[in-house]
């Protein structure tokens, strides 16, 4: 049983929790995951360790409600518990000092990048954060990147915030300007990820994307997150989450993605804690 | 003088002439609905009439064919005495999970092979006989704890809680030392918790004897992936343990690696049980997905195929078509003679000499075809059995819409990567001395899987007896 100890609304749906797991929070390393259960008939869902306090004993993680999973983790509050945390699983970003050093961050994959971001300025880097949302209110951890990055550019989708457009674009834009950039990491939807590696390949710009597989186990036992990655098949879980961009098969993760679409639907009918409570009321 | 004798001899051949009693099975048309156990079990009857069909031999071979030597005349009689619990106890000074070995043992290749009677007639039902009597404890609710000795104030961590670790753990308690079992997944177990379904092994019953090790003290730690979570040199150096036993199984899965293999439809064995077994996808109170559609075929034919085809049948709809493809002849089949029996009887179909070469999937990249290739029997190869050979100009598609890959599994390397003074094959198994399953670093033991392969749950307990004998001499000395 892991407590939440505090429970933060960043965005409409998404929310940053800090949870008790001691082990796991004096191991990890920045692009590691957990993989975690909240109940007895849960599903096991992978997240993103965004921050650690190996003192305390805690470990930060940013989950936004998408299905009926998410939708019920998001409705536990501090003090609520969540029954399984396995981690820190896959492998830890390779930060090196590279130069100069683009992240891109989509959606909740902002999240996601916080801990590379911070890791590869603490490394020396000169940091460019593209943080991308879909409109002013969907901009999450703007603070907290701002004070990592060198540079820190705001998107969004329908120009009510920061510049309007995608964080590709503004990448492209970049490039195209002749900025000296070394290397790109691209975390958010898949669309956005392989979007980030059209841009960058002509560029010859190192780029990796973290691919979110479909999990079951997170330990190399289920070959259910496998990806095509050149002309090797690897497993997100153990291999990843991080893979060169350029040689991932974005076409087939699309596809993966999808395929329980139908049983999401059928779990939805599932009742979420606070909606029974309030049918009860 | 003569007829007497011919009497008595008539008399004595009818004494020995009770057959083999057969295990009563629920009807196959029902069973391949629902996930309740297939065999029923044997009444106190039909156990006392099947045990008086041993004939308590001075020199009891079937206890050599028996991996961890359970004394089997011994139960045996005192289930013809009636003294059931007895008997159960008697089994349990040498196993440690005798309901789940008297349901899964090979036991036709081990101790009934041996059994003196197969020699003239057909032998003890010795496996079935061995659950009645573990089934008949546990039951009643007496199950016995074993005494324990005072502490030696030594401490040992198991990783892994298969057949493997969870019998270290017992030994080594009974023993009085201190054991805390690192598990990577959220229940223990091993495969008879993710890989084998509840139809053949009900998971309340695993629970059951496993808590045995809870009870004598054991802590456990649940969601702990050593080389991950911690690493063995910190199980060693900073958390105290003077040994570590590794029985972490095989369970990374191989796959075909034939064009199509990444499509939607195509899954692992182990994915697919994993979701109905451990994550429990076929009750309605969970939530895991798990899905078949109308036409599933299984790559393979061992035990687990077996398992996947059965229980694709079971959460499939009304009508859904499962196969068996196996490139080899149904002689050749690794299953289980009793797997492969209930599999025909429940419908599966088997598309032998049958060879997948490719897995075709609509535009949105969906199965929907598996090509393969036919195939007929050569000269045998290494392992003995005749080369399967594939038929030029035999390709043919099968319609069929989810694959599942049950072909086996190899090591996992998060401890190996970890621990770089602990030796391994090129395959990737622990390299350990035989008899004790010392493995090249001090202090470090390993058995099970890990160190032979995809093998069976009774040759990982009679690893894990061997090494705990091991440890504890290393504790000691
Ligand atoms: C390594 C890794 C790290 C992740 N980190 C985070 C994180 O820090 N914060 C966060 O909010 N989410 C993260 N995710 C995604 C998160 O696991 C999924 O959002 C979650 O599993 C969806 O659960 P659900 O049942 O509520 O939604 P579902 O109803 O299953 O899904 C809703 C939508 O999300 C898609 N989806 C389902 N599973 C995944 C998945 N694993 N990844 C991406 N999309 C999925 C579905 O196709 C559907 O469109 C991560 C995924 C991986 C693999
Ligand atoms: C579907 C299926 C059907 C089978 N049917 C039969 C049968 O009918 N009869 C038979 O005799 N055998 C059968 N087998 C084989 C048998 O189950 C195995 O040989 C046996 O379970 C091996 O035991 P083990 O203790 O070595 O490992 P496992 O049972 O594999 O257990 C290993 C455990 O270690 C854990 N682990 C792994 N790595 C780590 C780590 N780094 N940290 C912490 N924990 C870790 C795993 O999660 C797992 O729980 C079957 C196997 C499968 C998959
Ligand atoms: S454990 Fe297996 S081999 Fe040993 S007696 Fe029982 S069934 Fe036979
Ligand atoms: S070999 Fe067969 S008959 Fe002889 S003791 Fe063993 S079980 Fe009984
Ligand atoms: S999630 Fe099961 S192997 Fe990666």
């Amino acid at each position: 049983m892991h407590k939440i100890l505090s429970k933060e609304k960043l965005a409409p749906k998404i929310y940053r929790f800090t949870v008790e797991a001691p082990p796991i929070a004096s191991s990890r390393k920045p692009g590691q995951f957990v993989v975690l259960r909240e109940f007895e008939e849960g599903e096991r869902l992978p997240f993103t360790i965004v921050d650690s306090d190996p003192e305390a004993g805690t470990i930060d993680l940013i989950i936004q409600a998408a299905g009926y999973s998410t939708q019920r983790l998001c409705a536990l509050d501090a003090g609520d518990t969540i029954l399984d945390i396995l981690g820190p699983l896959g492998k830890q970003t390779d930060i090196e000092n590279y130069g100069t050093v683009a992240c891109v961050g989509g959606g909740v994959g902002t999240a996601v990048i916080y801990p590379i971001v911070k890791a590869m300025k603490e490394a020396g880097n000169y940091v460019i954060t593209l943080n991308g949302a879909r409109s002013e209110d969907f901009v999450i951890l703007e603070e907290e990147l701002e004070e990592v990055s060198d540079e820190l550019i705001v998107t969004t989708d329908d120009g009510s915030y920061g510049i309007e457009g995608f964080g590709s674009t503004v990448l492209q834009k970049m490039l195209e300007e002749g900025r000296e950039i070394d290397f790109v990491v691209a975390i958010g939807p898949v669309l956005m990820m392989r979007a980030v590696a059209e841009v960058t390949r002509p560029f010859d710009v190192g780029t990796i994307a973290s691919l979110n597989a479909l999990m079951v186990d997170g330990t190399g036992m289920c070959g259910g997150c496998r990806v095509t990655v050149g002309d090797e098949v690897k497993f997100a879980c153990v291999d990843g989450p991080e893979f060169d961009a350029h040689l991932v098969d974005f076409e087939e993760q699309v596809a993966k993605l999808g395929y329980y679409h139908e049983e999401e639907d059928e779990c939805r009918m599932h009742k979420l804690p606070h909606e029974l409570e309030q049918e009860k009321a | 003088m003569a007829e007497r004798s011919k009497k008595r001899s008539r008399r004595k051949k009818k004494k020995e002439r009770i057959p083999r009693q057969p295990m009563p099975v629920r009807p196959a048309e029902v069973r391949n609905k629902d996930f309740t156990e297939v065999a029923l079990g044997f009444t106190p009857e039909l156990a006392q009439k099947e045990a008086q069909r041993c004939i308590q031999c001075a020199n009891p071979e079937c206890i050599d064919g028996c991996p961890v030597a359970i004394r089997i005349p011994e139960f045996i009689q005192l289930i013809v005495d009636g003294e059931f619990s007895a008997a159960a106890q008697k089994i349990k000074e040498t196993n440690t999970l005798p309901a789940v070995c008297g349901r899964v043992c090979p036991q036709e290749e081990q101790c009934e092979v041996v059994c003196i009677l197969g020699k003239i007639d057909e032998p003890v039902a010795i496996g079935r006989l061995e659950r009645f009597a573990a089934d008949y404890e546990r039951e009643q609710g007496d199950v016995e704890i074993p005494e324990l000795p005072p502490s030696t104030g030594k401490k040992v961590a198991v990783v892994g809680s298969g057949p493997a670790g969870i019998t270290v753990a017992y030994e080594l308690l009974r023993k009085g030392h201190a054991v805390t079992v690192y598990e990577a997944l959220h229940d223990l177990g091993g495969v008879l918790v993710y890989g084998i379904p509840e139809f053949r092994l009900p998971k309340a019953i695993v629970a059951d004897e496993i808590d045995t090790i809870k009870k004598m003290g054991a802590e456990i730690k649940l969601n702990m992936l050593i080389g991950k979570t911690r690493t063995v040199d910190e199980l060693l150096d900073e958390d105290g343990f003077d040994a570590v036993f590794l029985g972490v199984g095989a369970g990374l899965p191989w796959f075909l690696n034939i064009p199509g293999e990444n499509l939607n439809g195509v899954s692992s064995a182990n994915e697919f049980l994993t979701r109905i077994n451990l994550m429990k996808a076929y009750r309605e109170e969970y939530i895991t997905p798990v899905k078949v559609g109308k036409k599933v075929a299984v790559i393979g034919a061992g035990n687990v195929a077996m398992d996947a085809a059965r229980s694709a049948l079971r959460v499939g709809d009304e009508g859904t078509e499962v196969s068996i493809v196996y490139r080899r002849s149904r002689e050749q089949m690794p299953a289980r003679e009793e797997e492969i029996h209930h599999a025909e009887e429940e419908g599966i179909i088997f598309r032998l000499l049958t060879n997948p070469v490719r897995i075709l999937g609509d535009d949105d990249g969906y199965v929907n075809g598996l090509e393969c290739i036919e195939m007929e029997l050569g000269e045998p190869d290494d392992s003995g059995r005749a080369r399967p050979i594939p038929i030029e100009g035999s390709e043919h598609v099968l319609d069929m819409d989810t694959v599942i890959v049950a072909l086996g599994t190899s090591p996992r390397t998060f401890i190996s990567d970890t621990t770089p003074d602990l030796e391994t094959s090129k395959w990737g198994n622990y390299i350990v001395n035989e008899e004790t399953g010392a493995t090249s670093k001090p202090g470090v033991f390993a058995g099970g899987d890990i160190v032979t392969g995809s093998a069976t749950v009774i040759l990982a307990m009679g690893a894990g007896r061997d090494a705990a004998k091991a440890i504890d001499e290393y504790l000691q000395g």
